[in-house]
C-alpha cells in the first residue's frame, strides 16, 4: 500500500482558513500541507449537509473532514456544532455500511493562521495512509 | 403529526439487495416535518445505498423522488412520472404511504424504510414524544387536554395505579405520570372535580380491537 495516495476532501470556513488559504497553494505546501487534502471553503461549516459529505465519498474521497471555529465561539454561533453533529451522523452511516469512521473527521479550530491547520490535515493523511483506500470505492469488492 | 424513524440501513439493504434500479420515495407530508422521509432523507438514503451497492460490488441504480402526500389516491397516481422505470420502491413514506402504492399499484414491488412509531408533537428541534393514540373515542375534555390514553402506560381511564411515585411513572423515572399531570392541571384551571367523575368500562372497538377503521364523509364525495 505504499503508493497508495489518498484522495481527501476538507471542508473549511471561511474563518478558520482565511489566512492560511491567503497563503495561496505554494505557501501551504512550503508549510508541509499534504497534497492529497483538497480543501473546499465554505462561509459557514454550518452550512454544509450530510448528503454533501456524502456526496465526497460518492466522488471517490478516501476520507473527509471539516474544520470548523471552535465550540463556543462559532462566528456564526453555532454553525461549527451543527457541522459537528452532521459529521457525527455521517460517522454513525459509515458505521452502517461497516467503514472506518475514522475516515471523516470534525476539528475546531482557531480562526486565522495557526500551524494547527496544517497538523490536521497531516493527521488526516496519516491516518488514512495507514487505513488505505476507501471500501466505498468498490474497488476492493 | 405521524413520527417516523428510518430504518437500520443494513436491513434496507438487506430487502433490496435483489434488485438493480430502485426508486426512492419520500412524502412530504408529517415524515418530512419529523425528518425521517421528505426530500433530504431520500437524498441521504440514495447516497447510502449507492455507496453500500458500491462497496459490495453490486450494480444499483437508484432513482430519487417525493410525493407531495404518499396515502393519497391523486398523488399515488403522479408515480406515472417515473414511468414504471424501476424494480422496486422504497418508501420513505409512514406506513399509510407504503400500503396505499400496494393498494393501488399491484404490480409494484414496494419496501418500507422507516418505522412509523406514533402519533406526537416536538416539544424541542430534534425531540418528539407520544400525545394521541388514534383510539377514536377522545376522551380530552375529561382530563385537561393530556391523553390517558397515549401517555399512561396502562391507558387507565380512572386515576393513576400503584406505580406512581412523585408524579413520575414506574416505567421509567423520566416518564412523567399523566395521572399526576392531569390531576395538577385541572386543580390549576379549578375543575379538579371532573376527576370525580367514573370514567365507564371503555369501549375499545373504535381504537382498532373491531378490526381496520375507516372514516366516510358523504358530504366530500360526488
Amino acid at each position: 500500500m505504499s503508493d497508495f495516495k489518498p484522495n481527501i476532501r476538507a471542508f473549511c470556513c471561511h474563518y478558520t482558513s482565511q489566512q492560511t488559504c491567503a497563503e495561496g497553494p505554494e505557501g501551504l505546501k512550503d508549510d508541509g500541507f499534504p497534497e492529497s487534502v483538497s480543501l473546499f471553503r465554505v462561509p459557514c461549516t454550518g452550512k454544509i449537509q450530510v448528503s454533501a459529505l456524502l456526496q465526497a465519498f460518492e466522488d471517490g474521497a478516501d476520507a473527509v473532514y471539516v474544520v470548523g471555529c471552535p465550540v463556543d465561539s462559532c462566528h456564526n454561533v453555532k454553525g461549527s456544532q451543527r457541522a459537528a453533529k452532521r459529521v457525527g451522523a455521517v460517522k454513525q452511516a459509515l458505521s452502517e455500511l461497516d467503514v472506518e469512521p475514522e475516515r471523516i473527521e470534525m476539528f475546531h479550530l482557531e480562526r486565522g493562521f495557526h500551524p494547527e491547520f496544517v497538523a490536521v490535515a497531516q493527521e488526516m493523511d496519516k491516518k488514512i495512509k495507514k487505513l488505505g483506500p476507501s471500501p466505498l470505492k468498490g474497488e476492493s469488492a | 403529526m405521524i413520527i417516523a424513524e428510518r430504518k437500520p440501513l443494513a436491513e434496507i439493504v438487506e430487502m433490496t439487495k435483489d434488485h438493480e434500479k430502485i426508486l426512492v420515495l419520500g412524502c412530504r407530508g408529517c415524515v418530512t416535518v419529523c425528518s425521517a422521509g421528505g426530500d433530504r432523507e431520500v437524498e441521504l438514503l440514495a447516497s447510502l445505498l449507492r455507496l453500500g451497492a458500491k462497496k459490495e460490488g453490486r450494480t444499483l441504480e437508484v432513482r430519487e423522488g417525493s410525493l407531495v402526500r404518499q396515502c393519497d389516491k391523486e398523488y399515488i397516481d403522479s408515480l406515472d412520472d417515473w414511468k414504471n422505470d424501476y424494480d422496486a420502491i422504497v418508501s420513505m413514506a409512514c406506513g399509510v404511504g407504503v400500503n396505499f402504492i400496494a393498494n393501488l399499484r399491484p404490480s409494484t414491488v414496494v419496501y418500507p424504510a422507516v418505522n412509523t412509531s406514533f402519533f406526537g408533537g416536538s416539544p424541542e428541534q430534534g425531540f418528539w414524544t407520544e400525545q394521541c393514540a388514534g383510539c377514536g373515542n377522545c376522551v380530552l375534555h375529561l382530563t385537561g387536554g393530556l391523553c390517558p390514553v397515549a401517555r399512561c402506560a396502562k391507558s387507565l381511564m380512572n386515576g393513576p395505579c400503584g406505580g406512581s411515585q412523585n408524579g413520575k411513572c414506574e416505567i421509567h423515572k423520566e416518564v412523567d405520570c399523566i395521572w399526576q399531570m392531569i390531576h395538577d392541571r385541572l386543580e390549576h384551571l379549578g375543575r379538579k372535580e371532573q376527576m370525580l367523575e367514573v370514567a365507564p368500562i371503555r369501549d375499545w372497538r373504535p381504537a382498532g380491537h373491531g378490526g381496520p377503521r375507516k372514516a366516510v364523509r358523504d358530504d366530500l364525495s360526488v
